[in-house]
């Protein structure tokens, strides 16, 4: 791709990306109301849809409040650290042969330190906000993130060690034969898992669960402040989303009677989807029972997951494959 | 490319500064992280990646939001923010400083004379890191692993005695009234002591 046609391509994504975060909002609601046999915002528009756009609108619109105790610069980067590390997050993701930002032969590294780094806007907003809930839920995030990226990480390597590259382009045509949700489906079982602690979705939002910590470490933000939590939150997910089609479910690839990107898209609604039908299912658990699942299942699945596939991998390919 | 190895350099080099700087600990953390990301992008400009991306992941990833998890319990006040201010007076940066001033004109008069050798050779990739730490430094692998398992069962052990103490001291904060209001500070500490009490006891 051209310079110019890279730009272009940059923009259209940015407006895809934070128009999807808008509409997901409605998306949510609808689909939650759905299943849980009530109407859901309907009145705005067809089906609704212009809902997303009031939200929108409404959200700029609100009183932009920053605590006078609270430490100021810090509180006001916060919210903007976890916007940018999860749409950053999206430059090594590919749509579809040749169309992707940034085809880094550590792609699959960069999506960790950009999830790795939406760390920080958590724990910052929640220390910046002087307040004793904000400050108990981003000390349950430091940890509960910290926690799951290590079995995230630990998920993967078995799909590194399948497709020998870190390169998303080369992991999606390692898939070719056959899909990694296969071979891989215990990795894809503990990615899934940590993705949703990493996002803090339901059932794992206990950072900002509500019945115990008000709104957790966002209780002292408003406006558009308290928006871009929110947007990293849906950026996130569809990231995620993105993620375990591109690693588990062969990203662009399907029958050929559909154009790739669009392969590529239904299947990431897929799992969008999905994560919105957790949240409607399952109920919270609570903090010990997090941390304890993680360590004390997942890390020993994971790593058994390493052993096992790289056994696999040793016994039945030749030596200068495995080498390249 | 060259330009913006110099950008990266002297974000890396200011960051630093200001981490040492700082008096509130969170301002300087931020500040450190800031001068890790530069330092990856330094790295990433000289052809290693790999390095790049660990460089974030682990530093300013995992060890850094330690750092900050560790200020968040401690709940730092005025106090040590005076304590830092203290500690910062000329006459206990004056020496470090002089040392520092003679590695730079060493390294500056260095620079100066010699050539640098060759530029920077081809990028390393992941494989080619892997294959050398699985080659030729397989026994400083196995070393490291080795202090890192000792690491980690001493610091089972000191945990599981701190288990012991903070569930005794959340025992006996539970029967205690809560004044409302009165001692916010030392409310959040006992709190979030319960917070993280209740993982040893999972099951």
């Amino acid at each position: 791709m051209s310079v110019v046609a890279m730009l272009f391509f940059i923009v259209v994504l940015l407006f895809a990306l934070l128009a999807a975060a808008a509409l997901l909002t409605w998306v949510e609601r609808r689909l939650l109301a759905w299943w849980q046999d009530r109407y859901g915002p309907n009145r705005a528009g067809p089906f609704g849809i212009l809902q997303a756009f009031a939200d929108v609108i409404k959200i700029l619109l609100k009183e932009d409040w920053i605590p006078p105790l609270a430490d100021k610069p810090v509180f006001v980067i916060a919210p903007a650290i976890v916007a940018v590390t999860m749409l950053l997050g999206f430059a090594i993701v590919p749509l579809a042969p040749g169309l992707v930002i940034a085809d880094l032969n550590v792609a699959l590294l960069f999506f960790f330190a950009m999830t790795g780094l939406s760390v920080y806007s958590v724990t910052f907003a929640g220390w910046a906000s002087n307040n004793n809930y904000s400050l108990l839920g981003s000390l349950r995030t430091a940890a509960q993130m910290i926690s799951y990226e290590v079995f995230m990480l630990l998920s993967l390597v078995g799909v590194v060690i399948l497709a020998g590259s870190f390169r998303l382009t080369d992991i999606v045509d390692a898939q070719r034969g056959m899909w990694f949700f296969v071979p891989q489906f215990v990795g894809l079982v503990v990615f899934f898992l940590a993705a949703i602690a990493e996002t803090h979705r339901l059932p794992f939002d206990l950072p900002e669960a509500e019945h115990e910590l008000v709104a957790g470490y966002h209780t002292e933000y408003s406006g558009m402040k308290f928006g871009l939590f929110f947007l990293g939150e849906y950026l996130g997910m569809m990231l995620s989303s993105a993620m375990i089609v591109t690693l588990f479910f062969g990203g662009w690839l399907g029958p050929p009677f559909l154009p790739p990107i669009v392969w590529f898209l239904l299947k990431t609604a897929f799992f969008v989807c999905l994560y919105l039908l957790l949240r409607a299912a399952l109920p919270r658990p609570r903090y010990d029972q997090l941390m304890g699942y993680a360590w004390k299942f997942l890390l020993p699945v994971a790593l058994l997951n390493i052993v096992v596939t790289g056994a696999i991998v040793v016994a039945t390919r030749s030596p200068a494959e495995v080498g390249s | 490319m060259t330009t913006a190895f110099y950008i990266f350099g002297a974000i890396a080099i200011a960051a630093t500064i200001l981490t040492i700087t700082r008096v509130n600990a969170m301002h300087a953390l931020l500040y450190l992280v800031v001068s890790l990301l530069a330092v990856a992008g330094v790295f990433f400009i000289l052809g290693a990646p790999f390095a790049a991306m660990l460089e974030i992941i682990v530093y300013a990833g995992a060890i850094i939001v330690l750092f900050v998890f560790a200020v968040m319990m401690l709940n730092l006040g005025d106090v040590s923010i005076e304590q830092e201010r203290r500690w910062l007076s000329p006459d206990l940066w004056l020496g470090p400083s002089i040392l520092s001033a003679i590695l730079l004109a060493e390294l500056v008069y260095l620079l100066s004379i010699g050539d640098l050798g060759a530029p920077p050779g081809e990028p390393v990739g992941a494989a080619a890191v892997a294959a050398r730490l699985f080659g030729p430094y397989l026994l400083a692998v196995e070393l490291a692993s080795m202090l890192l398992l000792a690491g980690l069962v001493g610091a089972y052990r000191i945990g599981r005695i701190l288990d012991e103490r903070t569930a005794e001291r959340t025992s006996s904060a539970e029967r205690e009234p809560v004044a409302a209001g009165a001692d916010a500070p030392q409310r959040v500490e006992a709190t979030a002591a319960s917070v993280f009490a209740h993982d040893g006891e999972g099951e």
